[in-house]
């Protein structure tokens, strides 16, 4: 797919994310009057979006998905890292300065009655963005948000509607009508489909593909439903406690996850062909608090291969020569495959 | 409840008492020039000088704060130019007749309002409810100074049983008790039956049912102090709503506590005394606070072990 | 919100068949007062300060000795107590709603900057509703009175000032909450600007919550001005308000008993009146309060 794209080299990705990082204060305290716990929801995040692609971001309820995607659309304090958009830094930018760029990067929430005025109709809401970023006369922006709520499959009757008149995908439809009627090239979608019905969730899936096509979009997918980042996106990366443990492209990694926690959640995913029942690994235990990770390897407690090494020192992302990358010690990589 | 949230609460408390005899001592000066307040504007310029050394008005005003703050530990509240003698000994001469009316009012309330509020909620949408909450709400919209007018026409005029104003028997007592309970009671009742109907609804409630309990059992051993468990909170707004109440219902009937001493102070600008009184009420807010907050500790545990997580 | 209305219905319903005529009720005397206060001249026979001292504490025209020339009778120097009381309803309701505007839209304000801001800010804010809301008012305006001396201006600030926490406490509790999901944040990532967020989405969305505290703020600013204009702390005369009409008419209750009960009859009246209806309200707009 080409990418809409003008920057000069062409090769380079979308969106470059370095060692992002944001810890919160939690409510704890150190003592009476000590300094506040922190929380490291996101810990050294780095990852690429290429123009064009539909990335996934996976890992389990609390694991920092959210977290990363609001850093990236500054809803969120970095406390270290960079985010580059095109090769321009968005860690710090001010309200001013991000105004221009909220028409390319648009984010899709994961409860889409709690992302929508209930005191608004529904047109009215995805004629907002128009009106803040001043674009067209009023009939003109009236004339683009039924296009786009009729391309998104809503019908006339439903315009005039408030949130909570309509189903929960008729909802999600209008939260993505309302993202893409500034034409962005980065859609962030966080969760969009888990608030939904399984039944719809397939529906908006397929939507999103067909607007992705049609619209060139890029696609920054964030999911725990991992058989839905396998249908749609074309690279992966896995998260846990706040950190990237492996990445890579999505076939291979499903079909040859490398890190102990992608392979237990890879195995967790219903097969289609009962016939092909693979084992399915156990995850021992819950996931430990971000506000208190465990020392070395954040998954070593409730990893079966942990060694000595594991409780010491921290594994760090090792990419092998087919793009394919994880944090593990004990990662078994196809020897034929190293660099 | 653990020691630490005790201890957070009476640091707390400690802190707004700083901070409201602060507030006085920045007041103060904000109102002008106390020399020329005493002595007048067209005193003699030496008089005022000699005025201000003696009182320390010529120092730097952070010095003024802290001799304010000791002259307060030491009681010492200046003089009462008005009754012409230490403002703190005018004060405590009243303190005795406001608490007597504040204490007779609140026995009266919780004994009103209380079985008052249980019974609506027990017969809930009954037209004993309705009836209960419509002269709930008669009663707090009725303010305390209409209802004096209104009982001085019927008890003292009309039927001349009571004395219209003054103190010294039961009688005087009646009318302002009987005023300042309408309104409280009101309110009070309010509160209880909301409270008493939160706690009617929750499971338990159907589980003492289950157990094989009467209803006036689940009713006596689970109901009750659950639901007294919140009304320990409104207490502090009791307090307050019986100290704004006292001093307009001690102004209608002659009442010689501190709330008329106040208005009248107010009305001659008798600053020394309506600081200390202000003070007062401002500590007896405080305290009263504190109380409730850690009796509320004590009653209910989630709250007595200093908040944490989310 | 909006949702929740439906599966409230019912327990409203058994309130219904009881509260329409009292409902009728406070809303015909406060329509009453609304347009005596707005045409206020057309009910007065006389200028409210005008003296007659030939006919001093003249009973209404229902009792022995009444005339029709003073429908409600006169006071102590002659003045006709119909035409003073319209002033003092005009006085009263004006301060009130002046009052209540001025503490809705600081309460408001200074809820929306807490809220915005947080961190210290908020902590400072949330100081000062404590401290506020701990001390009964009328004693802080009092204190005010006696420290800073009584002006019209003054007062009307006082009044103003009265109840300000509540409107800060509920803005910055359900914006903090907007604030933080949904669709403030959404219309934040479409790049709206703090002005819009606030004015065009949070704003309104606890628009109902705020109208709600009005209902109750108002009649609590009645009683509060009338008490203080009665303890002869408030308004002052030569101008005049229903509580410095009861408590002039507080010294006549022996010989002439209208002086001080018409005007406290119309607060009465007033305020319950509002008191009901203020439920009423509540209960449509805000079903999940009880
Ligand atoms: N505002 C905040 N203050 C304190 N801690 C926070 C805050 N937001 C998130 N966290 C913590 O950061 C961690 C990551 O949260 P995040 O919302 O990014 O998780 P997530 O991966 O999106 O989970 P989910 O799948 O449930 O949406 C969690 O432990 C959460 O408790
Ligand atoms: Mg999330």
């Amino acid at each position: 797919m080409i990418p809409k794209s003008n920057s000069p080299t062409a090769q380079a990705p979308l969106l470059q994310v370095s060692d992002l990082r944001c810890a919160f204060k939690s409510s704890k305290r150190k003592g009476f009057f000590g300094p506040h716990h922190l929380i490291h929801a996101v810990n050294g995040v780095s990852f690429e979006v290429n123009a064009g692609e539909a990335f996934g971001l996976v890992g389990e309820s609390g694991c920092g998905k959210s977290t990363t995607a609001k850093l990236i659309l500054n809803m969120a304090h970095a406390s270290g890292g960079s985010v580059l958009y095109r090769g321009q830094e968005l860690v710090g930018l001010s309200h001013q300065a991000w105004k221009p760029l909220r028409r390319r990067l648009q984010y899709v929430f994961q409860d889409p009655l709690g992302a929508l005025d209930p005191r608004m109709t529904v047109l009215d809401q995805v004629i907002e963005p128009l009106t803040i970023h001043q674009l067209h006369d009023r009939n003109q922006q009236r004339q683009l948000a039924t296009q786009l709520l009729h391309s998104v499959g809503l019908q006339d009757h439903q315009l005039r509607k408030y949130p909570h008149e309509l189903s929960g995908g008729q909802r999600q439809r209008v939260v993505l009508a309302r993202a893409l009627i500034l034409e962005p090239e980065l859609l962030i979608c966080d969760e969009p489909i888990s608030a939904l019905d399984v039944s719809i969730q397939a529906q908006i899936i397929n939507l999103l593909q067909e607007l992705r096509r049609a619209m060139g979009l890029t696609l920054l997918f964030i999911s725990h439903d991992l058989s839905v980042v396998r249908h749609l996106c074309e690279r992966v990366a896995v998260m846990y406690l706040g950190q990237i443990v492996e990445m890579g492209p999505a076939k291979q990694l499903f079909n040859e996850p490398r890190h102990p926690y992608t392979q237990a959640l890879i195995s967790a995913i219903p097969k289609a062909d009962p016939g092909q029942r693979s084992e399915r690994i156990p995850l021992m235990g819950e996931p430990p608090s971000p506000a208190a990770p465990p020392a070395g390897c954040r998954f070593n407690p409730r990893c079966a291969l942990a060694t000595e090494r594991c409780r010491n020192e921290v594994p760090t992302l090792v990419q092998s020569g087919d793009n394919h990358a994880v944090a593990c010690f004990e990662a078994k990589i196809p020897v034929t495959e190293v660099a | 409840m653990t020691p630490l949230y005790a201890l957070q609460k009476i640091t707390r408390a400690l802190l707004t008492v700083l901070l409201i005899v602060s507030t006085v001592f920045i007041v103060l000066r904000l109102s002008g020039d106390p020399a020329i307040y005493v002595l007048g504007l067209d005193a003699d310029p030496q008089a005022l000088d000699a005025f201000r050394t003696r009182w320390g008005l010529d120092q730097p005003i952070f010095v003024q704060y802290l001799q304010f703050l000791s002259n307060c530990l030491q009681g010492d509240f200046g003089y009462s130019y008005f009754e012409e003698r230490d403002a703190m000994e005018a004060v405590l001469e009243r303190l005795p007749q406001t608490l007597l009316l504040m204490g007779v009012t609140g026995l009266f309330t919780v004994l009103i309002g209380i079985p008052a509020g249980v019974y609506a909620a027990l017969h809930h949408n009954s037209w004993i409810d309705r009836m209960t909450m419509l002269v709930s709400v008669a009663g707090f919209s009725l303010p305390n100074f209409v209802l004096g007018i209104f009982l001085i026409l019927l008890f003292s005029v009309t039927w001349q049983l009571l004395p219209t104003g003054g103190s010294g028997t039961w009688q005087h007592l009646v009318m302002p008790v009987l005023t300042m309970t309408v309104a409280e009671a009101a309110v009070f009742a309010r509160f209880t039956r909301s409270a008493m109907l939160e706690v009617l609804h929750q499971p338990y409630m159907r589980t003492a049912r289950a157990k094989g309990l009467r209803w006036h059992q689940a009713v006596r051993r689970h109901a009750l102090p659950n639901a007294a468990i919140p009304l320990v909170t409104v207490v502090g707004f009791f307090v307050g709503t019986l100290i704004a109440g006292g001093v307009v219902t001690e102004s209608v009937f002659a009442w010689p506590g501190l709330g008329r001493l106040l208005v009248t102070s107010v009305a001659n600008r008798d600053l020394a005394v309506v600081q200390i009184i202000v003070m007062l009420i401002a500590c007896s807010m405080v305290l009263t606070n504190l109380i409730v907050d850690l009796l509320y500790g004590w009653l209910d545990p989630r709250v007595g072990s200093l908040r944490t997580g989310n | 919100m909006t949702t929740h209305t439906e599966i409230a219905a019912p327990r409203r319903a058994k309130w219904q068949l009881k509260l329409p005529l009292l409902i009728w009720f406070s809303i015909a005397w406060l329509a009453l007062m609304l347009l005596i206060a707005v045409t206020g001249d057309l009910w007065q026979p006389y200028e409210y300060q005008a003296i007659d001292l030939h006919a001093r504490l003249q009973p209404p025209v229902w009792l022995e000795g009444g005339s029709w020339s003073h429908i409600f009778g006169t006071d102590h120097l002659g003045r006709d107590v119909l035409s003073r009381l319209v002033t003092s309803i005009q006085v009263s309701l004006l301060v009130a709603l002046v009052g209540t505007l001025i503490g809705a839209v600081m309460g408001t304000l200074i809820g929306l900057i807490a809220a915005h801001f947080r961190g210290w800010v908020d902590d400072l804010v949330m100081i000062a509703i404590d401290y506020q809301a701990a001390i009964p008012f009328m004693i802080l305006a009092l204190a005010v009175v006696a420290f800073f001396s009584n002006s019209l201006l003054l007062f009307i600030l006082l009044m103003g000032i009265y109840g300000w926490e509540r409107y800060a406490r509920i803005t910055r509790g359900l914006a903090l909450s907007s604030i933080q999901h949904g669709y403030a944040v959404a219309v934040r990532t479409l790049g709206a600007s703090p002005w819009r967020i606030y004015g065009r989405h949070i704003l309104p969305n606890i628009a109902n919550a705020l109208i709600v505290n009005m209902t109750l703020n108002f009649p609590q600013t009645i009683m509060l001005e009338t008490s203080l204009s009665f303890l002869g702390l408030g308004i002052q005369p030569p101008m005049t308000s229903l509580g410095n009409m009861v408590g002039f008419g507080r010294d006549y209750l022996l010989t002439a008993w209208w002086l001080a009960s018409l005007p406290a009859l119309v607060i009465f009246f007033t305020t319950l009146a509002f008191a009901l209806l203020g439920d009423w309200v509540r209960d449509r707009l805000d079903p999940t309060s009880r």
